[in-house]
């Protein structure tokens, strides 16, 4: 039925074309060119079919992103591939803390790029051994690292695990243990290792000195024996008796220096100095030749729990500062969250009623295909997945407006088609083709915009910025998708039912 | 040209300069005599956001007090809407903040629930202005090479986009002039969420530009003969109702919900994003257009005498 009705509607636009006939007009002339008229209903056919196949097309991609908008979508699991689909929320609007790091080095000196990828690792790490799911940590630019927590309690704990520059050595104590927390004095300078310019690296372990050193005192300068990048694994174990202990294996490297230096310091103290603070003070006991060593103390779980992150996640090529931290409590989260989700609903109804009372029947389509397109846009927020922050929001929402205005653009055309007399569908074909370029250079422009604002943004850490512009260029993207496809398919299939008699009344003229 | 009676816009285009300048100037000169009123985000410090629940609100004054006892001299303490207290001061360290948490817990006798706690270095936050600003320079100049592109098959492709940029400039001036009265009137501040609404009306605005510029582009080529003016006059007509329906749609309805429901927060940026996006359209017909016109018509030669630029502007 749907077929027939399509066909006979076409052919009677076929039979009108010629009357309609504008020489001054450039796309007239281009239609004109086409051999249309005479194989007219072969051609409606044609074009029908390829309406249906776009039909087809749209109806797949709408089952497949109302599958990943599902709230409790169980992810994808094909074989090796897996992929949790869940909505992820910016700090902004679950509460959290973000803070911005900072490599804390003379303003005009580079910064090793090997050396800040090494840091973000230990600063996720740490981050992770916090418990904390869902963290960011990236790098942005050349000196800086975004951290992201979500969700947490206890922002001040986790501010200072990231804070500890933690800068781990072990040094030479002599026979006298310091009690944990003393601030002690070494002699390996941060410089040493945050100086990448040199063109001869220096090395980041010192050689061990066989002298043996007075006994120390806080004040005395401590002789650094080696620093904690030389560790490789450290973890914690039980001995025989029960008792919490920490193993560790040392890289090649670092096994040669411990072993020379246990061996000429059995019965001495190796003090684990973090930050220039002790955190622990083992006596050597035997020598360590094999690389790999216990350390004992009165630990408990926790204690040897936190030894073990410490030595494992202490030592950072490079020194970092927190030079912007921002905290926001999850009420006020849940609470920016609620408030705009009501507004966003509030103001999709209205703008949906207005379409549809305004433009009438096309506007109940461009209604369908701005929900299409929501659902889409939301999908692929969710899959890639967009983190959505308030500015992202913001983003969104004005991706939604162009993709109104494109609506809008083509209908305003196809009123002015129809009022200057031109039959329903080639008035619809033309509105198509001349609201496109306006629609197109607008929309590369903000791509453009978006692309920019995309690279400032996550060069400096501006995360709000990065968020606008990738929600932003999504939606523009999805709003042209539905605007050329969906719409332009669907008021094709809609049109067979309408003679033009009832234009007036269905078009809203 | 189907006969109808054209509103004549363009012919009033030196009213509506005046009046954008009405409105941007004054704010303009507040803001660089009065400066800015930037927040935290911008020029370094720290903000607390925080209640008392279930225990009242403490008065300003008292928080100040105790900010003062710890040697915070430079503190600024707000009520917001919604039951909570803003305190906004030079840039404090953890222990600081800690020592100032702990006292107002002894103070009150509740600890304080903080909903919101930001903490901005010194340079970082001028670094993020500057660099912002440098970005949406950079993207500027390639929209203006992109518009010259796509507007190549008409004559002075370039003017297109450089009108289309000054109209954005003309709406990024006025936003800043109403962060600018808001600040003075209201006590609103420059933030970060404020830089999303400047990047929001700087989005939309070019994108409006270009709808309105193309309909000059389509024009041009059908109709050869018209003079320009009369040619850029009927294209905004021809695109005015998009114009008014989507400013309803993008503006009116999406943002003036935003601004009813979305809270204290949100208010202040919906406000802004409703003017500056209104002066989005705005711009588009009445300065960039026009400006296209006024460079056409090389008008500048007849500002300064006074006769002739009477005669040009009949």
């Amino acid at each position: 039925m749907c077929l027939g009705f399509l066909i006979r509607g076409r052919q009677h636009d076929c039979e009108k074309f010629w009357e309609f006939y504008n020489p001054l007009d450039r796309e007239y002339n281009a239609l004109a060119r086409q051999p249309l008229a005479g194989i007219c209903t072969n051609r409606r056919t044609y074009l029908l079919s390829r309406q249906l196949q776009k039909l087809l097309v749209i109806f797949f991609i709408v089952i497949i992103a109302v599958w990943i908008d599902l709230p409790n979508n169980p992810g994808i699991h094909l074989g090796s591939y897996n992929r949790e689909i869940e909505t992820r929320l910016g700090l902004d609007l679950r509460g959290g803390v973000q803070a911005l790091l900072e490599a804390d080095l003379p303003q005009g000196e580079s910064v090793d790029a090997e050396k800040m990828g090494t840091a973000r690792t230990i600063v996720e790490n740490r981050v992770n051994g916090l418990g904390v799911t869902e963290a960011v940590v990236q790098i942005a630019g050349d000196r800086r690292i975004v951290v992201e927590l979500p969700g947490i309690d206890d922002p001040e704990a986790a501010i200072r695990t990231i804070q500890q520059t933690g800068l781990l050595e072990f040094v030479d104590m002599g026979d006298t243990p310091l009690p944990e927390g003393t601030r002690v004095q070494t002699d390996f300078s941060a410089a040493g290792v945050a100086s990448p310019l040199s063109s001869t690296p220096v090395s980041p372990t010192p050689q061990p000195t066989p002298t043996v050193q007075a006994s120390p005192s806080p004040e005395a300068v401590l002789h650094t024996v080696m620093t904690g990048d030389v560790l490789d694994t450290v973890e914690v174990a039980l001995d025989d008796l029960g008792n919490y202990v920490i193993q560790f294996t040392l890289t090649s490297e670092g096994a040669d220096v411990f072993a020379d230096y246990t061996t000429s310091h059995v019965n001495q103290i190796l003090g684990i100095v973090l930050d220039k603070t002790v955190i622990s003070a083992p006596r050597i006991d035997e020598p360590i030749t094999e690389g790999e060593g216990i350390i004992r103390g009165s630990f408990t779980a926790e204690s040897a729990n936190a030894l073990a992150i410490q030595l494992r996640y202490g030592s950072l090529p490079i020194p970092l500062k927190v030079v912007e931290s921002r905290t926001i409590g999850p009420t006020l989260g849940q609470d920016s969250l609620n408030k705009s989700l009501v507004a966003l609903a509030v103001g999709f109804v209205i703008v949906i009623l207005f379409m549809a009372l305004y433009y009438r029947l096309p506007g109940i389509v461009a209604d369908i295909a701005i929900i299409i397109y929501a659902l889409i846009t939301f999908a692929l927020f969710k899959y890639i997945p967009v983190t959505l922050t308030l500015p992202g929001i913001a983003g969104f929402m004005l991706s939604t407006g162009s993709a109104l205005d494109a609506n809008i653009l083509i209908f305003e055309r196809l009123k002015e088609e129809l009022r200057a007399g031109r039959p329903l569908m080639q008035a619809v074909d033309l509105a198509w083709k001349r609201a496109w370029p306006s629609i197109r250079d607008s929309n590369i422009a903000t791509l453009i915009t978006c692309g920019i604002l995309y690279w400032f943004g996550s060069s400096f850490g501006a995360t709000i910025v990065k968020g606008f512009s990738v929600t932003l260029a999504l939606g523009v993207s999805v709003s042209l998708f539905t605007a050329l496809v969906v719409s332009r398919t669907f008021l094709a299939l809609v049109l067979g039912f309408f003679q033009d008699k009832s234009q007036a009344r269905w078009f809203g003229i | 040209m189907r006969g109808t009676q054209m509103i004549n816009l363009l012919g009033r285009r030196y009213i509506f300069f005046a009046i954008s300048l009405l409105i941007i100037v004054p704010g303009l000169v507040l803001a660089i005599v009065g400066g800015l009123r930037l927040s935290v985000d911008f020029t370094g410090g720290t903000l607390i956001e925080f209640d008392l629940n279930p225990a009242p609100l403490p008065q300003p004054a008292e928080v100040i007090a105790i900010y003062n006892r710890l040697g915070i001299e430079d503190v600024q303490v707000q009520t917001t809407g919604e039951d909570s207290l803003i305190a906004r001061s030079s840039f404090l360290d953890d222990e600081t903040r800690a020592a100032l948490l702990a006292d107002i817990e002894a103070e009150f006798n509740q600890s304080p629930n903080v909903l919101r706690f930001d903490s901005v270095g010194p340079t970082v936050g001028r670094e993020v202005a500057t660099r912002a600003l440098f970005a949406v320079g950079v993207a500027a100049f390639i929209v203006v090479i992109y518009i010259t592109f796509a507007f190549r098959g008409i004559p002075h492709a370039l003017r297109y986009g450089i009108c289309a940029i000054i109209a954005m400039i003309h709406d990024v001036a006025l936003v800043i002039s109403l962060g600018a009265i808001g600040g003075y009137l209201w006590g609103w501040q420059i933030d970060a969420l404020f830089l999303t609404a400047l990047l929001t009306v700087i989005g939309f605005s070019v994108q409006d530009k270009i709808v309105v510029f193309d309909r000059i582009r389509e024009n041009s080529n059908i109709y050869k003969k018209l003079p320009f003016e009369t040619l850029v006059n009927h294209s905004i007509i021809q695109t005015l109702q998009r114009s008014i329906n989507t400013q309803l749609m993008t503006v009116e309805f999406m943002l003036l919900a935003l601004a009813l429901f979305g809270g204290v927060t949100l208010r202040e940026f919906a406000v802004i994003l409703l003017v500056g996006l209104f002066s989005g359209t705005y711009s588009s017909i009445f300065i960039a257009a026009p400006v296209l016109v006024v460079w056409e018509n090389h008008e500048w030669k007849t500002w300064f005498r006074r006769g002739k630029s009477e005669e040009a502007l009949a």
